[in-house]
């Protein structure tokens, strides 16, 4: 089973400090790390190959600086990471993403494609069901549980808000996974020292056999309008209080009651 | 302080200390009051590769080429003793048992029983106490005799560490009695061998997550490849070979207790308020921090300095050994003691986790050799060395 995962790189939320001023993110001093979605997908990967053998090759597309990001995957376990990178590709939107991706995944080959449910920087969970449609794959998004798999199908459970959907698929296939999956694990001590001496492979548009008339900004159909952090209103404070805990509950139910939230 | 580690050295602290912070630290209540073995903790320490770190690497260990790897698994024992001292043993008591097979056996032996401890996949234990042979270790009353291609064990061991939940025992048996220390053999003892039971699980004051029991031998039958070396009457020699080798990692888990306690007690400090002010701001309190991180440094120096000492190839290190043991198990007693003070009702209480912290810290002045016995082996070096001096 040769399996590729798909991350991205995204800015480090546990070490993410807020200008006072603005209220927005310093993204200047922000570190950066791996989608944290994408660990569980990395983390279903070693798992599938533990259990059927084979390999698992960790990809993302960005800047040089996302080797360092990419050693964390080989931390874990994975075999072997791919850093896609060109200074055609920059700019890109989720479409002119996609295509690119796929063509990685064309030239490392697989029988699984796995990717988070969605990126906590843009939100867009397209990346991987697009990937899918340029590779005419089947693609099932939000995947809680794998129930079986074998050379050539897969049933999975998706977590729907509603319940379960178990559904059941050919391969080759792309999964996006939901953290309810698993625990990702810890980077391991000899993971640890792999990735320290492992240099990541890094290709162009040409390597991948990527036409630069499919990526870029230029090639990208959506554009961000306007970006903006919304205005904090202050709501007003009341402060109430009481002789004792039943004063100050009646208190507050009468005033939550007056002002209408309680009929 | 800065101790220049390698980066190695600088990932064995990072992972260990992920695996304190991260998976010990949330359970370490609940095995310390259940009394249970924490085999989920030492299959995260298997996986993250913790276990084989004083293991040759030929061995499927990650002891670097011309070192013994007693710093690393120094370093690592330190961070897990740091969140719980009792979790942590089961790596280094592991390590205790497996000493005899790197020093002593022979190369099939370490073949057949090395990888699968450096792997976490078996766990080991070390075979010597019994109930009349404690620190007089000579007046071993346990027997194998040789029969055919067999050695017949009879005899109780106690308060074994890793009883039960290890696989692989190393094992000390008098092979001739009329000889004394030269007639004392180690044997590797699986477990599941016939006439080889466990008595019964002590309960016990601190370390409750660690498995003590006694091993019992009823005419039980080793295959003579399993005598340790295999040659009969090197027993005595291996068994000091492993103290002098072990004793560095002891001292490295009072060090990570001591440590541990010292770093509660800072945070304790500056959030409690007595008298209208934070409690890290009375000297009374600022003193006691001062002079518990003063002797922790100190105990850290000497458990790093004998270690490397080791690693590097140091012939007669038996004092060094001591010196750590010593000096390490005493501050964690004082340091823990002191915790338990700052934290003043709240510190006796269990919510709170100095006061396991405190328990914990006493067995490492009094196992692998109590602290009198250190004192007694290195005021015999010392002496010997002043005589030879004089000549």
């Amino acid at each position: 089973m040769d399996i590729v995962v798909c991350v991205k790189q995204v800015p480090d939320t546990t070490d993410i400090k807020v200008d006072p001023e603005t209220g927005t993110l310093k993204r200047e001093t922000a570190g950066t790390t791996m989608n944290p979605f994408d660990m569980y997908a990395v983390e279903e990967g070693l798992r599938l190959k533990e259990k059927l053998g084979g390999k698992v090759t960790v990809v993302t597309m960005g800047p040089p600086m996302a080797k360092e990001m990419l050693k964390i995957a080989i931390a874990m376990g994975v075999d072997e990471a791919v850093l896609l990178s060109d200074r055609a590709l920059a700019g890109s939107d989720t479409w002119a993403t996609s295509y690119a991706v796929a063509q990685m995944c064309k030239k490392l080959g697989y029988n699984m494609i796995l990717f988070g449910k969605q990126a906590i920087d843009g939100d867009t969970a397209q990346v991987g069901p697009s990937v899918a449609e340029y590779l005419d794959i089947p693609c099932v998004t939000w995947v809680k549980k794998v129930r079986e798999v074998s050379e050539t199908e897969i049933t999975v459970e998706r977590m729907m808000e509603d319940g379960v959907d178990v559904v059941k698929a050919t391969l080759p296939v792309a999964l996006t996974v939901v953290k309810e999956i698993n625990e990702p694990r810890l980077e391991s001590l000899k993971g640890k020292m792999r990735a320290k001496k492992y240099e990541v492979p890094t290709w162009s548009l040409a390597d991948v056999n990527g036409d630069p008339a499919m990526v870029g900004l230029k090639n990208s159909p959506t554009r961000v309008a306007k970006s903006w952090s919304p205005e904090r209103k202050f709501g007003k404070a009341e402060m109430i209080d009481g002789a004792d805990a039943a004063e100050k509950a009646d208190k507050v139910f009468n005033r939550v009651k007056d002002l209408g939230f309680i009929k | 302080m800065n101790y220049f580690f390698t980066d190695e050295e600088q990932m064995i602290i990072e992972t260990s200390r992920e695996i304190a912070q991260k998976k010990i630290k949330p359970v370490r209540e609940h095995y310390d009051a259940e009394g249970i073995f924490p085999w989920d903790m030492v299959k995260e320490m298997a996986n993250a590769g913790l276990c084989g770190l004083y293991i040759p690497e030929e061995y499927g260990g990650m002891s670097p080429k011309g070192s013994k790897g007693i710093m690393q698994l120094v370093l690592a024992t330190e961070e897990m003793s740091k969140v719980c001292g009792g979790i942590a043993l089961s790596n280094a008591a592991s390590a205790l048992g497996t000493f005899p097979i790197l020093l002593g056996a022979t190369e099939a032996q370490k073949k057949k029983y090395l990888p699968d401890v450096a792997s976490g996949k078996k766990l080991a234990a070390f075979g010597l106490t019994e109930a009349g042979a404690g620190s007089d270790a000579g007046a071993m009353r346990t027997t194998a005799v040789k029969k055919g291609n067999k050695y017949i064990l009879n005899g109780t061991k106690q308060w074994i560490t890793n009883g039960f939940e290890a696989e692989t025992y190393t094992v000390f048996a008098m092979t001739d009695k009329s000889k004394g220390a030269r007639g004392c053999s180690c044997f590797i003892v699986e477990k599941g061998t016939p006439g080889f039971t466990f008595g019964k699980k002590e309960n016990k004051m601190g370390i409750r997550a660690s498995a003590t029991t006694e091993l019992i031998f009823q005419d039980c039958e080793v295959p003579e490849e399993n005598l340790v070396g295999g040659k009969e009457g090197t027993g005595f020699i291996i068994a000091v070979g492993t103290l002098n080798h072990s004793r560095p990692g002891v001292a490295a888990q009072a060090l990570g207790i001591a440590a541990g306690a010292l770093d509660e007690s800072l945070a304790y400090a500056r959030q409690r308020e007595q008298f209208g002010q934070k409690i890290s701001g009375f000297q009374a309190v600022q003193h006691m921090l001062a002079i518990m991180a003063v002797e922790v440094e100190a105990a850290r120096s000497l458990v790093y300095a004998v270690s490397r000492s080791v690693d590097a190839g140091a012939t007669d290190f038996a004092k060094d050994s001591a010196f750590c043991k010593y000096y390490a198990s005493e501050v964690a007693m004082k340091v823990t003691t002191n915790a338990v003070q700052i934290f003043g009702g709240y510190g006796y209480m269990k919510e709170y986790p100095v006061e396991k912290m405190m328990r914990d810290a006493k067995i490492t002045q009094i196992y692998e050799g109590t602290s009198q016995i250190q004192l007694n082996e290195i005021a015999a070096k010392l002496i010997k060395e002043s005589a030879q001096k004089k000549k």
